[in-house]
């Protein structure tokens, strides 16, 4: 299943770093996240070197990814039609997870 | 316990008015904020500032107070904002002469010496470590993010309109908690919540509903009237997240969660100006309808240096759009791509960067974030490119309108454009190199 099925989420963007949550709808679905949402599976959805780091919030059910070389020139220079990065969030929550046990 | 009432009346300079007059009327708030610039804002305001010594100050300072000024005189509610920009005396200035002209008795303070321009040349860029003298005549403005015992100081003064450039922006709610309570400027718990109540609400509806609903999943009522959060906070700064009865939108935990990791990187180390705050313990609990119970903030001793955005002419960004639609749309669009690619390779141009995207395919999400969209309907092509002169971003621009008669079939729709880009740069000074001190205009 998709991870946008069990979490929603939010990016953010300072420079050329992407700050994104995930966070679990249900307590019940927290391990399952916090097990498949790796920093290194986030780190694969981009197409260029990004380098990831994961805080976990347990009490919150919730993870925070901050993702650097996410957003090449900053929100100022960027070409990119989305320049701050906030679809990301929506290409982290699109992710293939296993199924709940 | 003592409660003060603190609302978020915007989230940034082209925020709504609306939900900040309806917390104005009937909030009944100590405190309204008016959250208003943007990083590269800034350095824009500077630029109107070189223009024009008595501009400088978000656009729409005049029309938000206008708005909100006899409601909240009437009910006792304080103003504190960054609406100041890159010229908080000119904005005091221009609100103390609104206010005159309203008939309005106002007492107005200007928070000054986030400017740090005339310092800044020996300090080292983040970005490339060279001294941001380097950057020469292309260095247009250097702001460095000041704390909240300016605000606290300006409210002490009497000030009921407190006007900052560049405060960060969950200090301007601190500013206020400091004044009232009392707070040592050690007390690293409480600064560490006030900021925590800053962060929720300085981004406006974005913990009130706004930027949260996803259909099916996360409804929101009645979104085209969302209403603007306030905060109920104690002396120890703990706090309740709510919004005014019968306005859209909705205050949840979902909502809080979202915002609390919004833009802050190591939840545990959110690095501010006056402390650096730790949410890493933060624990929400819903209490009612559209109240959320804030607890577990706390902080950690500031670091004694302060960020400063540097800005600084970089070159020019131009663009240009087209549509295909019908049968093939997608191949069309890519051999325009293409044309406009060998056009500008055979002219030697000079741009820095370039990127073509098939809006509607491939121009949003990164290449490798899922499989490949099956081929739409329609798609808009848009190439986008940089460059330090101004006529080679403008000839990308060129090619792209040159389509309609010399590219693929049945292009539509073209759109162009050229503008300057201003660079955003960091680096750090120490805070006392960075004397904060307060104007008082009345009205």
């Amino acid at each position: 299943m998709k991870l946008h099925e069990i979490a929603h989420g939010r990016a953010g963007d300072k420079g050329d770093i992407s700050n994104i949550s995930v966070i679990a709808y249900r307590p019940g679905d927290w391990p399952l996240i916090e097990a498949e949402v790796t920093a290194e599976k986030v780190a694969a959805l981009f197409d260029r070197k990004v380098s990831v780091t994961r805080h976990v919030l347990p009490q919150l059910q919730a993870l925070n990814f901050v993702i650097t070389g996410a957003l090449p020139g900053g929100v100022t220079r960027s070409l990119a039609l989305d320049a701050h990065g906030k679809a990301l969030a929506f290409a982290v929550l699109d992710m293939e997870i296993g199924a709940r046990p | 316990m003592r409660t003060l009432r603190i609302g978020a009346g915007s989230g940034f300079s082209g925020d709504r008015i609306e939900p900040a007059v309806a917390l104005a009327r009937e909030g009944r708030l100590d405190y309204l904020v008016f959250e208003c610039l943007a990083e590269r804002t800034i350095a824009l305001a500077q630029l109107a500032r070189l223009a024009d010594p008595a501009k400088g100050y978000d656009t729409r300072l005049e029309q938000r107070l206008r708005a909100v000024l006899p409601d909240c005189l009437h009910n006792g509610t304080r103003i504190v904002t960054n609406m100041g920009a890159a010229n908080p005396l000119a904005a005091a200035e221009r609100a103390a002469a609104l206010a005159r002209e309203m008939g309005l008795k106002l007492r107005v303070a200007a928070v000054l010496g986030d400017d740090v321009l005339d310092r800044i040349g020996p300090a080292s860029l983040d970005e490339t470590g060279a001294p941001a003298a380097a950057l020469g005549a292309r260095l247009v403005s250097a702001n460095a993010y000041i704390g909240a015992s300016g605000i606290a100081e300006a409210l002490a003064a009497g000030a009921d309109l407190v006007i900052c450039g560049r405060a960060s922006d969950p200090s301007l709610f601190l500013g206020p908690l400091l004044h009232e309570f009392g707070w040592a400027m050690d007390d690293w718990t409480r600064l560490g919540r006030g900021i925590l109540v800053g962060h929720l609400l300085e981004c406006s509806a974005q913990v009130s509903g706004g930027y949260y609903a996803d259909p099916g999943l996360k409804d929101v009522p009645d979104l085209a009237a969302i209403g603007f959060p306030l905060a109920e906070v104690d002396e120890s700064g703990n706090a309740v997240i709510t919004k005014l009865p019968g306005t859209g939108g909705c205050v949840s935990r979902g909502t809080c969660i979202e915002q609390l990791l919004y833009e802050i990187h190591d939840p545990a180390r959110y690095l501010q100006p006056d402390v650096v705050a730790d949410f890493s313990q933060v624990t929400f609990e819903e209490t009612g309808p559209d109240r959320v119970a804030v607890r577990g903030g706390a902080g950690h001793p500031r670091s004694g240096l302060l960020k400063v955005s540097v800005g600084c002419r970089d070159g020019w960004t131009g663009w240009g759009e087209i549509s295909y639609a019908g049968p093939g749309a997608a191949a069309r669009g890519r051999l325009a791509a293409e044309i406009v690619r060998t056009r500008l390779a055979a002219q030697g141009n000079a741009l820095e960067e370039m990127r073509c995207d098939l809006i509607g395919l491939d121009a949003i999400l990164p290449a490798s974030a899922g499989p490949a969209a099956a081929e739409p309907r329609e798609v808009r092509l848009r190439v986008a490119g940089c460059s330090p002169q101004r006529e080679v971003a403008a000839a990308l621009a060129d090619e792209v309108e040159a389509l309609y008669l010399c590219g693929p079939a049945g292009g539509g729709g073209v759109a162009t454009g050229l503008r300057e880009v201003i660079g955003i740069r960091s680096a750090f000074l120490p805070a006392e190199a960075v004397p904060v001190s307060v104007h008082c205009v009345e009205a």
